[in-house]
């Protein structure tokens, strides 16, 4: 399909996001892996952009991977669902801004459940009254993070100190987005640009300066498959997946990954390390890997944040060669050192994946 | 019309997932799941709408209704907007409800998911914390992990997040008090008694293959059921 027909399809997945006023429910995979860009989009949207986003304490997993692997029931996790909305309803705040791909799935799937199914949110809402005695507005507007990082991407853009450009030769990186499935493949109209082409992370790589990659298995999951990687029996699932993304994506030579769910980046960079300890094959060239990022860390990358006060250091595939290629500075001996330069020792290098640490 | 297809018919993901399947296949053609283990969700939707309780009641206590990734994948491309990754939560409700899961290599792993995630949520407010995603049962996380896992204080506080601090911010302590109302929710909405019933049923069968079932993750039945792969799942 020619470009101007795809962008004709993304026409018709637009979706509203709030300008401001954001209540942040953050990610429990994402704060685990990569609570880093968690801190970038915070300080991007007050720092950057001068939006107000509240940041609250008591709000708690909305249970999503225990319902997604099946041990929490629907009404268990629409109860939990209903107190963050609570949480906010009271802090005073009407857009819900959501860290995490699987709990933007669910509060969706829940709006949408509460929409047909009027007599399911009267039951919820006295399950969470009788719970804990709260009672909540439904948002007014419901954003991903990286509907809002999209949405601002221009003003990003203009502020940035770096492209995604091959400091040498001037050409656009070629970049794989990837977007996580529960971001719009069970209601395509809730995210932008659809389910097939979705735009949201096509649309900052086009404003940073890069080239998108249309490679043919750009949809595949990325192989979480919750229960799939929760247990150990169950992880060749997983694997086979991201492997048939890698080998599908290899020959356009990506610099980069860039993904909106937060645990999609680490199944992409981890498998990318198990894949070279099992049959010593790398994606990327010079055995670098493909680094994978997530979409809060290249915006930190191009406004020109220190790559390893966003976190960079904690990818197993190295950022370093995207680092030199767009020509963004990095001092190698700070990279697994302490806030305060404390040595912290270092990683063992793994076989096969080149390892930067001692360079 | 059964007993056990009248129990499906009454959980809000079968109501939304199933209207008259054509048996097109196009939900088997674009299944991850399918592509990997001997799975073919058009089977399971054409299973279901026979109404059959005694084919219903098969389904219950097969490895076949474990396979699913619940990517969503199907919900996308189904030209009768249908779901069947709906259809399989609403299946394997059912079978934890009636303890059927047990009776499959992959159902009974689910007592090995609520031990690990379920109680996880309720002990912390977090499905996932760093410290518990240990090296030696994920050697697929790699060395940089490793190493972060045994400075997991000074990196995650480099990287800006609250570990186990008071107040807002990544990581942070989830207060008692809101750990109690997620407690409180759990106990009203039918969360806790899917736990229970999880360990109950488990226990039997953890009795019956004389596997001692302890309280945690360490115990050998669910040790056992964390690694067991008898290799049949997958296409010949």
């Amino acid at each position: 399909m020619k470009l101007e027909g795809k962008r004709l399809i993304w026409q018709e997945y637009q979706k509203e996001i709030a300008d401001d006023h954001y209540f942040y429910a953050r990610s429990c995979i994402r704060q685990t892996f990569f609570p880093g860009a968690e801190a970038v989009f915070v300080k991007i949207l007050k720092e950057e952009l001068g939006k107000d986003i509240h940041d609250e304490k008591h709000h708690t997993s909305c249970t999503g991977i225990g319902y997604h692997s099946d041990v929490v029931p629907f009404d268990t996790t629409m109860t939990v669902v209903a107190r963050q909305f609570a949480l906010m309803t009271e802090a005073g705040y009407e857009n819900y801004a959501a860290s995490c791909v699987t709990s933007f799935g669910l509060y969706t799937e829940i709006l949408d459940t509460w929409h047909h199914f009027p007599e399911t949110e009267a039951k919820i809402r006295e399950f969470l009254f009788k719970a804990t005695g709260r009672e909540f507005n439904k948002p007014k507007n419901l954003a991903h993070a990286s509907d809002i990082v999209y949405k601002f991407r221009h003003q990003i853009a203009g502020k940035a100190k770096y492209k995604l450009v091959d400091k040498d030769t001037g050409e656009p990186l070629k970049v794989v987005e990837h977007i996580g499935c529960h971001y719009s493949k069970m209601f395509p109209h809730k995210g932008i640009g659809g389910a097939e082409y979705p735009y949201v992370l096509s649309g900052m790589i086009e404003a940073w300066g890069g080239e998108v990659i249309d490679y043919p298995e750009r949809r595949h999951c990325c192989g979480f498959g919750f229960r799939q990687y929760l247990v150990q029996a169950n992880r060749g699932f997983s694997l086979s997946c991201s492997k048939k993304k890698f080998d599908s994506m290899e020959p356009y030579e990506p610099d980069m990954i860039i993904t909106n769910c937060p645990g999609c980046p680490m199944f992409l960079d981890r498998w990318q390390y198990a894949l070279s300890e099992m049959e010593g094959k790398t994606y990327g060239k010079g055995k670098n890997g493909i680094p994978v990022f997530t979409y809060e860390e290249v915006a930190g990358l191009i406004m020109g944040y220190d790559p390893w006060e966003i976190g960079l250091q904690v990818h197993q595939v190295p950022a370093e060669p995207l680092l030199e290629k767009i020509g963004i500075p990095y001092d190698p001996d700070r990279k697994f050192k302490g806030k305060n330069g404390e040595d912290l020792g270092m990683p063992e290098s793994p076989s096969y994946l080149k390892f930067y640490a001692d360079k | 019309m059964g007993e056990l297809y009248n129990r499906l018919a009454s959980d809000i993901r079968f109501v939304e997932s199933l209207k008259a399947c054509i048996n097109c296949g196009t939900c088997t053609a674009i299944c991850p799941a399918a592509e990997f283990y001997a799975y073919d969700p058009r089977v399971v939707a054409t299973t279901v709408q026979t109404q059959d309780d005694e084919k219903i009641r098969e389904l219950l206590g097969s490895d076949v209704i474990w396979y699913c990734g619940e990517c969503m994948s199907c919900k996308t491309r189904c030209p009768r907007g249908n779901a069947p990754g709906l259809l399989i939560m609403a299946l394997r409700g059912l079978s934890q409800d009636l303890g059927y899961f047990t009776e499959s290599e992959k159902g009974r792993q689910q007592l090995a998911v609520k031990r690990i995630i379920g109680d996880q949520i309720l002990s912390s407010g977090y499905c996932v914390r760093p410290d518990i995603v240990d090296p030696a049962l994920h050697p697929e996380q790699g060395p940089v992990w490793e190493w972060e896992h045994k400075n997991l204080g000074p990196v995650l506080d480099k990287l800006g997040a609250n570990y186990n601090g008071d107040g807002a911010g990544a990581l942070r302590k989830i207060s008692d008090s809101d750990l109690d109302e997620l407690k409180r929710i759990f106990e009203i909405t039918g969360g806790k008694e899917r736990y229970d019933n999880i360990e109950a049923f488990s226990k039997l069968k953890a009795d019956e293959m004389g596997l001692e079932f302890g309280t945690d993750t360490t115990s050998d039945y669910v040790q056992h059921i964390y690694t067991a792969n008898n290799q049949k799942h997958n296409h010949e």
